[in-house]
């Protein structure tokens, strides 16, 4: 498998990102692709990292949404490539339409930065496929608009779809059902406010991030690899 | 050229956690009376005049400026008097 992390201008999570994949799966090559990319259309999985792109200038992830590589981004999600949106990342695929609903400020108004328990809800995902339905993550969050807003017809359509994939065991931020991420209706995009990325070792406070990246690959694994 | 100015403000309905705090600042500051505070954004641009000046502002907003999905917005088009 080959995974693309992009780097916008203002991205910082995409080191993290690139070594959660690296020393953690099996992903063959990991690539930074800057946001003047052409293409990514030679990548198998596509991770949009945390971070500030463009300053979070506008709205987060609004001028982002714009930069040369998400023509790209868009075009292969449309085809069922993978793509994961971490924090900024969901930002960005909230503003490019490849997610319903939309960011507004934490309800607190203050930048939060801290672990939480992060509930899988959906572990039938190519995602979450290596976690438990129902455990619980200690996972980090750091973000300052993370209220995640949709209408209430959106909001029962994710919920009917089982595509709301992580939710807050508590009501952080304000998000509309404690939403944490969520994918899109063919489930090959997911965004999330959580940084699995920054869960990765014990000793750094948590490894509950390590199933998402494990799952994304055992999925390509299962559908790309033939075993004899 | 002429001088627009666009307003934008969270949607009817979508709860405004910016104009709440104000709102709670003001009353505890001893304004009495304030029902509702709104926090919004103001973009001044300086565009080149045309007969399509509405419908280029418009399709700026959509696509950039406001965000569809919660936000509203609306604008002014600034013309200086003829000497």
């Amino acid at each position: 498998m080959k995974a693309a992390v992009i780097v916008f201008p203002g991205s910082n999570c995409d080191r993290d990102m690139a070594h959660a994949l690296q020393d953690f799966t099996d992903v063959k090559t990991v690539d930074l692709i800057p946001h003047t990319a052409e293409s990514v259309d030679r990548y198998d999985a596509i991770f949009l990292p945390g971070g500030f792109s463009y300053g979070d200038y506008l709205r987060s992830g609004a001028i982002a949404r714009f930069a040369p590589v998400m023509e790209s981004v868009v075009s292969e999600a449309k085809k069922g490539k993978t793509v994961v949106g971490i924090c900024n990342g969901f930002q960005i695929l909230l503003e490019a339409g490849l997610l319903p609903g939309a960011m507004k400020r934490n309800t607190n108004l203050k930048y939060i930065c801290r672990t939480v328990n992060v509930k899988v809800e959906n572990s039938g995902t190519r995602f979450t496929s290596d976690y438990e339905e129902g455990e619980v993550l200690r996972i980090p969050i750091a973000h300052g608009d993370g209220n995640y807003e949709c209408d209430e017809q959106t909001y029962e359509t994710l919920k009917m779809n089982h595509r709301i994939v992580f939710s807050y065991e508590s009501d952080v931020n304000g998000s509309t059902g404690r939403i944490a991420g969520i994918t899109n209706e063919a489930g090959n995009v997911l965004g999330m406010m959580p940084h699995p990325e920054r869960a990765m070792e014990t000793l750094l406070g948590s490894e509950d991030g390590r199933g998402l990246f494990t799952s994304v690959y055992h999925h390509w694994r299962d559908t790309h690899v033939v075993t004899t | 050229m002429v001088n627009v100015h666009v307003y934008i403000t969270l949607k009817e309905g979508v709860l405004d956690p910016q104009g709440k705090a104000v709102q709670h600042s003001l009353t505890a500051l001893g304004y009495e009376g304030v029902e509702e505070v709104k926090v919004g954004k103001w973009i001044k641009l300086e565009v080149a005049e045309g007969s399509d000046l509405d419908a280029r502002i418009e399709s700026m907003c959509e696509q950039l400026l406001a965000n569809p999905v919660i936000e509203n917005y609306t604008y002014q088009v600034e013309r200086e008097a003829q000497v």
